[in-house]
C-alpha cells in the first residue's frame, strides 16, 4: 500500500520513538549530532532503527534532524549535506526492509528568520530544498517536517520540499511547549489553518513541554482542521535528573494511554519523541492495534 | 524630560518598532532630553514592561527578539550622546553569559543577554557553544560579578555544573556567582550543581541576577 493510502484508509500507523536519546545512550557524545553517526557510525543508527521496527513501528525517521547545511555546518559536515541525506535513507530504508515505511526527517534551521534574526526566507527555502532534495533522490515515501516553531520557517520548509519534490507525500508537525503555544507564539489552531491552506497531507504536534500541552494541541487543529490525518509524536512526559541519569516520566504505559486517545481524536500516525524507546513504541503498538 | 516624546519611545519599544524608537530617540534628543535619563527612565522600564508581557503570556519569542531590537536602536541614537556628554550610566555588575559547550541554542541565551543590558549590567556575551575553560578566564579578565549558563538539551546540562567545577579549580567561586536556565534546568538542578540561582525566562534572569549581586 502506498503511503498515502494507509495514512487515509489503512490501520493506524506506529511511528518510530527517539534517535538523539537512543545513540546518546550508545555513546554519541555531547555536541556531537546524530548525523555525525550517519557517517561514522551507520551501524549504530541502523541499530536503532531496527529496534524500532521489531518494536511494531510501521514508519521510521531518517537520522537527518539537523540535516541541513545550516546545522551540518556546525558539525564540520557543511559540504556533505547530499551525502548524509542519502546515507541516512539507505540506512533507514535496509533497517525498516519491507515492513516500514520510510519517512525523511527534516528539521529546524535552528536560526531565526527576518525580521527576528539574518536568514532570509528565500535561503531558508534553498537550505530545505537542498536537505529534501537528498532524502527524495535516495528514496523515501514522504518528507516529514517537524518540531517547527514558527510558521514563516514552516511556509519556507514545505516551499523547500515542494520545490525538489513535488509528489513527494509531505507532513508538518510543530511543537507546543510555551503555554500551550510554540515559542513562536504560535497557536495550534492557527497552525492548523495555515497547514490546511498549505495542503500538507497530514500535520500535528511533536515533541512538546508535556502530554497534556500535546493533548491540548491535537484537540485544537483537530476543531480547526477536521478530516486532516493527525499526527502526534510526542516526548515521554518531561525529563528530570535522577542521580546521574536523565529520566523522562512518561513511562511506556502512560505514552500507550495517550496514544489511545489520540487516535481517538483522529490521530492517524502515533509514536514517540525525546526520551522515548523501543519499549515505549512497543506498549504503544499494542495500546492501538 | 518631555513626556510627549518619551512616552511614546516607551511604547517603540514595547511594540517592537525599531525605526519608529531610533527617530523618537532622536527627536528626543533635539528637544533636549538628557540621554541618559531617557534609557534610565524610559528604554529599561519598558523592556521590563515587554519581561512582564512574555511572562504572562501575551508575548513570545517574535515580540521580545524585536523589542530588543527597538532598544538596541534607540541606544545607537542615545549611546554616543552619553559618550560626547561623558555621561556612564552606573552598571549594577558585569555578567559573562553564554551557552555551555557542546550545546548550539542561541535564542534565549541572547534574550537573556539583552535583559540584562536593558537593566544596566555590563554584558559579555560569549556566544554558544562556550568551552568551560572560556567561561573561567573571560570572568577573570573582565572580573565578572556573574556568570550565567545556558543549555537546552538534557545531555548539556551537565556541562553548566563542568564550568562551575571549573570555577572552583580557578579558585574564583568565592567571588563569582552563577546563575542557570534553559529548558531542561530547574531549581533543583541548580541546587545539585551548586549553582546560586536559576531562572525560567530572561524577565527572573534580571531578577536573579540583582539579587546575586545585592541589588534586587
Amino acid at each position: 500500500m502506498d503511503f498515502l493510502t494507509r495514512l487515509k484508509d489503512g490501520p493506524v500507523l506506529v511511528a518510530d520513538g527517539a534517535m538523539g536519546t537512543m545513540l546518546q545512550a550508545a555513546g554519541l557524545p555531547v555536541g556531537t549530532p546524530g548525523e555525525a553517526w550517519v557517517l561514522e557510525r551507520p551501524e549504530v543508527v541502523a541499530d536503532v532503527h531496527r529496534a524500532y521496527v521489531e518494536a511494531g513501528a510501521d514508519l521510521i525517521l531518517t537520522c537527518t534532524f539537523g540535516g541541513t547545511r545550516a546545522r551540518l555546518s556546525h558539525a564540520g559536515l557543511a559540504d556533505r549535506v547530499a551525502e548524509v541525506n542519502r546515507r541516512a535513507v539507505e540506512i533507514a530504508r535496509e533497517a525498516a526492509a519491507d515492513r516500514a515505511y520510510v519517512a525523511g526527517d527534516i528539521g529546524p534551521l535552528g536560526e531565526l528568520l527576518v525580521p527576528l534574526g539574518k536568514r532570509t526566507y528565500e535561503e531558508a527555502v534553498a537550505l530545505f530544498a537542498e536537505q529534501a532534495a537528498g532524502l527524495a533522490e535516495a528514496g523515501v515515501d514522504l518528507l516529514y517536517i517537524e518540531t517547527m516553531s514558527s510558521l514563516d520557517e514552516v511556509r519556507a520548509a514545505v516551499e523547500g520540499a515542494r520545490r525538489v519534490a513535488p509528489d513527494l507525500p509531505l507532513t508538518v508537525t510543530l511543537s507546543f511547549d510555551a503555554k500551550g503555544r510554540t515559542n513562536m507564539g504560535v497557536r495550534p489552531e492557527q497552525a492548523a489553518q495555515v497547514l490546511a491552506e498549505l495542503r500538507v497531507d497530514g500535520f500535528g504536534a511533536n515533541c512538546g513541554a508535556s502530554l497534556e500541552m500535546t493533548e491540548e494541541a491535537v484537540c485544537r487543529m483537530r476543531e480547526a482542521a477536521p478530516g486532516v490525518p493527525l499526527i502526534v509524536k510526542p516526548n515521554a512526559g518531561l525529563p528530570r535528573m535522577v542521580e546521574d541519569e536523565v529520566l523522562y516520566d512518561g513511562t511506556p504505559e502512560v505514552m500507550a494511554e495517550y496514544a489511545r486517545r489520540f487516535v481517538d481524536l483522529g490521530a492517524r500516525v502515533v509514536g514517540g519523541c525525546c526520551g522515548s524507546t523501543p519499549a515505549h513504541i512497543e506498549a504503544i503498538a499494542r495500546a492501538v492495534r | 524630560m518631555n513626556d510627549e516624546l518619551l512616552q511614546p519611545l516607551s511604547q517603540a519599544v514595547i511594540d517592537g518598532d525599531p525605526d519608529r524608537a531610533r527617530e523618537l530617540a532622536a527627536r528626543a534628543l533635539s528637544a533636549g532630553a538628557d540621554p541618559l535619563g531617557a534609557v534610565e527612565q524610559v528604554l529599561s522600564p519598558a523592556m521590563e514592561e515587554v519581561g512582564r508581557l512574555y511572562e504572562e503570556g501575551e508575548y513570545f519569542i517574535p515580540e521580545l527578539v524585536m523589542a530588543g531590537e527597538a532598544m538596541k536602536a534607540a541606544m545607537s541614537v542615545l549611546g554616543p550622546e552619553m559618550v560626547a556628554r561623558e555621561q556612564v550610566r552606573s552598571a549594577p555588575g558585569v555578567v559573562v553569559i553564554g551557552t555551555v559547550e557542546g550545546d548550539i541554542h542561541e535564542i534565549g541565551k541572547s534574550l537573556v543577554a539583552t535583559m540584562l543590558e536593558a537593566a544596566g549590567f555590563v554584558v559579555h556575551d560569549l556566544g554558544v557553544d562556550v568551552p568551560a575553560a572560556a567561561f573561567v578566564s573571560r570572568a577573570r579578565e573582565v572580573d565578572a560579578d556573574v556568570v550565567g549558563l545556558s543549555a537546552l538539551l538534557t545531555t548539556t546540562m551537565r556541562n553548566q555544573q563542568a564550568v562551575i567545577e571549573a570555577l572552583e579549580e580557578a579558585g574564583m567561586r568565592g567571588r563569582v556567582r552563577v546563575v542557570i536556565g534553559g529548558a531542561p534546568a530547574s531549581p533543583e538542578w541548580a541546587e545539585r550543581i551548586g549553582a546560586d540561582g536559576y531562572a525560567e525566562n530572561a524577565r527572573e534572569a534580571v531578577t536573579v541576577v540583582r539579587r546575586l549581586v545585592g541589588v534586587g
